[in-house]
C-alpha cells in the first residue's frame, strides 16, 4: 500500500519537476516579451528529439546532449524571435498565442511525417542506471537525478532573475522596456535572448525527459496544456510561483492516480476551475 | 443602419447572391462536401461572433461542436429519439457547457481567457474519451437519419443538404441579428475600450458571459449537424486540433467580418480534402498557413477585399 502510494507521488513529483521547468520558461518569457509561447510544448518535443537524433546518427551520448540540444534548439528559439515574433511586438499579445501554435502545429506535423507517431526509446546513461533500496519504496537513481537537476535549474534560474544585475535588467524590461532602453541598454537583443533561454530550458527538459518517457512528435502537445493550466492556477506573475505549483500539482496528479486513477487527466483541469472560482487572479498571481 | 426606400444596400444582394448559390450547390459540387462547409462555416461564424465582435479568443471551442454531436448522436442512436430533438438536445448541451465554462474563464482576461478556455476543453477530451458510452477511440458510429418531424426522409445526401443548409441559414440569421443589436453594439464597446465600457454602467461580465453561451450554442448546432451529415461523432470533433482549425477558418477568411468565417470554412475545408492523402502534411500547412495570416494579412481574405474597397472608393 505504501509502495504503491510513494511510486505515484515518485511519478507525480518527477511529473511536477517536468511541468516547474517548462511553465518557468513560459513565465520567463512572457514576463519580458509578453507572449504566450505556444510553441514550448514543440520545442520540448523538439529537445527529446535532439538527443534521441545524435545519438542514433551521430553517436553522441546523454552528457553532451544535455548541453548542445538545448543550445541548437535555443539558437533555434533566437532566430524564430528576431525573424517572426518581434514583427508582433506592438500588437495584440493573441497575435503572439496564434503565432506560435502555427510554428508548434508546423514542428508538430514535420517530425510526424519523418517519425510517425510511435514512441521511439531513449536509454538511460550508464552512470545512473540501477537505483536504490529506501526500504519502502525502490528509488530508481536516473529519477533522483531528475528531480535533483530540475530543481537546481529553477532554483538558480530563480536566483539570477531575483538576485543578480542581469537579472535586475530582466525585471527592469519586464516593467517598463522603453524607459529601460532609454538607459541605454540593448533590449532588442534582450529580448532575443530571454526567448532564447526560455525555449533552451524547454528543450532542456526535453532531453531529460528522453529516457523517462517515449520520445514521440506528440509528447510536447499534451504536457503544455497541462502546463497551461498550471499557468493559470499560479499565475506568470512570480517565478517561485510557478515552480512550487508546478511541482505542487505533480503531486496532486500523483494523488489522484493512488486514489482513483481515471480522473488523473482531468484533476489538474478541475483544480484550475476551483482556483478560478475561489481566487480567480491564480494562487499567486496578482489580480490584472 | 436602415437603406433609403427603394434602394437595397449592397450586402443584401452578397447575401441574396449567397443564397442562391446555396440553393444551387449541391448540383454544382459533391454535397458532403458542401455540407461539411456549411457546418464547420457555421463553427466558424459562431466562434467569429465571440473573437470579432467580443474580442474574446477561446481555444476550446471543440468541446462545444463535440459534446453537441456526441450528445445528438447518443439520442438519435442509443435513445432512438427523433432527429429534431436530437438536434436541439445537441445545441442545449452545448450552450449549457459554454454557461458553466464561459462563467469561469471570464474571471480572466486576454491570453489567460485562451489558456483557461483550452483547459477545459482538454478536460471534456479526456471526459469523453473514458466515459462508457462514447465508444472510445472508435466514437459513436451509424447515428441513423431518421424522418424529420416523422415525415420527410433524410437519407438521401439531397433532402439532407437543404436541411442543413435550412439550418445554417438560421444559425446565420441569428448571429447576424445579434451583431446589429444593440447587444452587439455593446460588445463592441467592450473589444474596443473595456474599462469606458466599465465606466458607462455596462455590465460587462453579463455580455461577454452571453456572448459566450450564444457562440457555445450555435457553435453546438453546428456539431449536431455535423453528428447527422457524417452519421458519426468521433474524438476529433472535441480534440483541439479542431479548436484551432476554427480559430483558422476565422483568421483566414477574416475575424470582425460576417462572411470572412464562411470564406475561411470553404478555403479551411478545400485545403483539407485536397491534402487527405498526404497525412501530416496538413498539419505542417495548417501552421505554416496560420503563421502567413498572422505575420502578413492579419484581416484575412474578406477583411482585405473591403479595405481594399473602402480605399478605392
Amino acid at each position: 500500500m505504501i509502495q504503491v502510494l510513494s511510486g505515484q507521488l515518485l511519478i507525480g513529483l518527477i511529473n511536477g519537476s517536468f511541468y516547474a521547468l517548462l511553465s518557468l520558461g513560459l513565465a520567463i518569457i512572457f514576463g519580458l516579451l509578453n507572449v504566450v509561447n505556444f510553441a514550448h510544448g514543440a520545442q520540448y518535443m523538439l529537445g527529446a528529439f535532439a538527443a534521441w537524433m545524435a545519438l542514433h546518427y551521430w553517436g553522441v551520448g546523454y552528457w553532451w546532449a544535455l548541453i548542445l540540444a538545448p543550445l541548437a534548439v535555443g539558437l533555434f528559439g533566437l532566430v524564430f524571435e528576431r525573424l517572426c515574433l518581434r514583427r508582433l511586438q506592438r500588437l495584440d499579445p493573441l497575435y503572439g498565442l496564434l503565432l506560435t501554435f502555427g510554428l508548434a502545429l508546423v514542428l508538430e506535423g514535420l517530425f510526424q511525417n519523418a517519425y510517425g507517431i510511435s514512441g521511439n526509446s531513449y536509454p538511460v546513461p550508464a552512470a545512473l542506471e540501477g537505483g536504490t533500496n529506501l526500504g519502502f519504496m525502490y528509488l530508481p537513481r536516473y529519477r533522483a537525478w531528475v528531480v535533483l537537476v530540475s530543481m537546481t535549474v529553477c532554483f538558480t534560474s530563480w536566483f539570477v532573475i531575483e538576485k543578480t544585475r542581469l537579472g535586475a535588467y530582466l525585471r527592469a524590461g519586464t516593467e517598463n522596456p522603453a524607459l529601460l532602453q532609454a538607459f541605454g541598454v540593448n533590449v532588442p537583443l534582450m529580448f532575443s535572448l530571454t526567448y532564447g533561454y526560455g525555449v533552451a530550458l524547454a528543450a532542456f527538459a526535453g532531453v531529460m525527459a528522453a529516457p523517462i518517457y517515449q520520445v514521440t512528435p506528440l509528447m510536447g502537445s499534451g504536457v503544455i496544456m497541462v502546463v497551461f493550466a498550471v499557468v493559470v492556477i499560479g499565475g506568470m506573475g512570480s517565478i517561485v510561483g510557478s515552480i512550487v505549483t508546478g511541482l505542487g500539482l505533480g503531486l496532486v496528479e500523483g494523488l489522484t492516480k493512488f486514489l482513483y486513477p481515471p480522473a488523473s487527466d482531468v484533476v489538474v483541469f478541475v483544480v484550475m476551475a476551483i482556483v478560478l472560482l475561489l481566487r480567480p487572479a491564480g494562487l499567486f498571481g496578482r489580480q490584472r | 443602419m436602415r437603406a433609403t426606400r427603394g434602394s437595397v444596400p449592397a450586402s443584401a444582394w452578397a447575401y441574396a447572391l449567397l443564397i442562391v448559390l446555396g440553393l444551387a450547390a449541391p448540383f454544382l459540387i459533391y454535397p458532403v462536401f458542401a455540407m461539411n462547409v456549411l457546418c464547420l462555416a457555421l463553427f466558424a461564424c459562431a466562434f467569429n461572433l465571440l473573437l470579432g465582435y467580443a474580442g474574446l479568443l477561446s481555444f476550446g471551442h471543440a468541446a462545444f461542436l463535440g459534446s453537441a454531436a456526441y450528445l445528438t448522436g447518443l439520442a438519435v442512436k442509443v435513445w432512438g429519439l427523433p432527429i429534431e430533438i436530437g438536434i436541439l438536445a445537441g445545441t442545449a448541451v452545448a450552450a449549457l457547457l459554454g454557461l458553466l465554462f464561459g462563467a469561469l474563464a471570464i474571471r480572466r482576461s486576454g491570453i489567460y481567457f485562451a489558456m483557461i478556455t483550452l483547459g477545459f476543453a482538454q478536460m471534456v477530451y479526456f471526459l469523453v474519451l473514458q466515459a462508457p458510452w462514447t465508444g472510445g477511440e472508435d466514437g459513436l458510429q451509424g447515428i441513423p437519419r431518421s424522418k424529420l418531424l416523422g415525415l420527410f426522409g433524410l437519407s438521401g445526401n439531397l433532402p439532407m443538404y437543404y436541411f442543413v443548409f435550412a439550418l445554417f441559414l438560421l444559425g446565420f440569421w441569428v448571429i447576424h441579428r445579434t451583431i446589429h443589436s444593440p447587444f452587439g453594439q455593446v460588445l463592441r464597446a467592450i473589444r474596443e475600450n473595456e474599462p469606458r465600457a466599465v465606466s458607462l454602467g455596462y455590465d460587462v461580465d453579463r455580455y461577454k458571459l452571453l456572448a459566450f453561451v450564444i457562440s457555445a450554442g450555435l457553435s453546438g448546432l453546428a456539431g449536431s449537424m455535423k453528428a447527422l451529415v457524417f452519421q458519426s461523432a468521433t474524438l476529433s470533433d472535441v480534440h483541439w486540433h479542431r479548436s484551432g482549425q476554427v480559430v483558422l477558418m476565422t483568421l483566414l477568411g477574416g475575424m470582425g467580418t460576417p462572411l470572412g468565417p464562411f470564406v475561411g470554412a470553404l478555403l479551411v475545408v478545400a485545403l483539407e480534402n485536397y491534402l487527405a492523402s498526404y497525412g501530416s502534411w496538413v498539419t505542417v500547412i495548417t501552421g505554416g498557413v496560420f503563421m502567413a495570416c498572422v505575420l502578413a494579412f492579419r484581416r484575412g481574405i474578406v477583411g482585405e477585399i473591403l479595405a481594399l474597397v473602402k480605399r478605392s472608393f
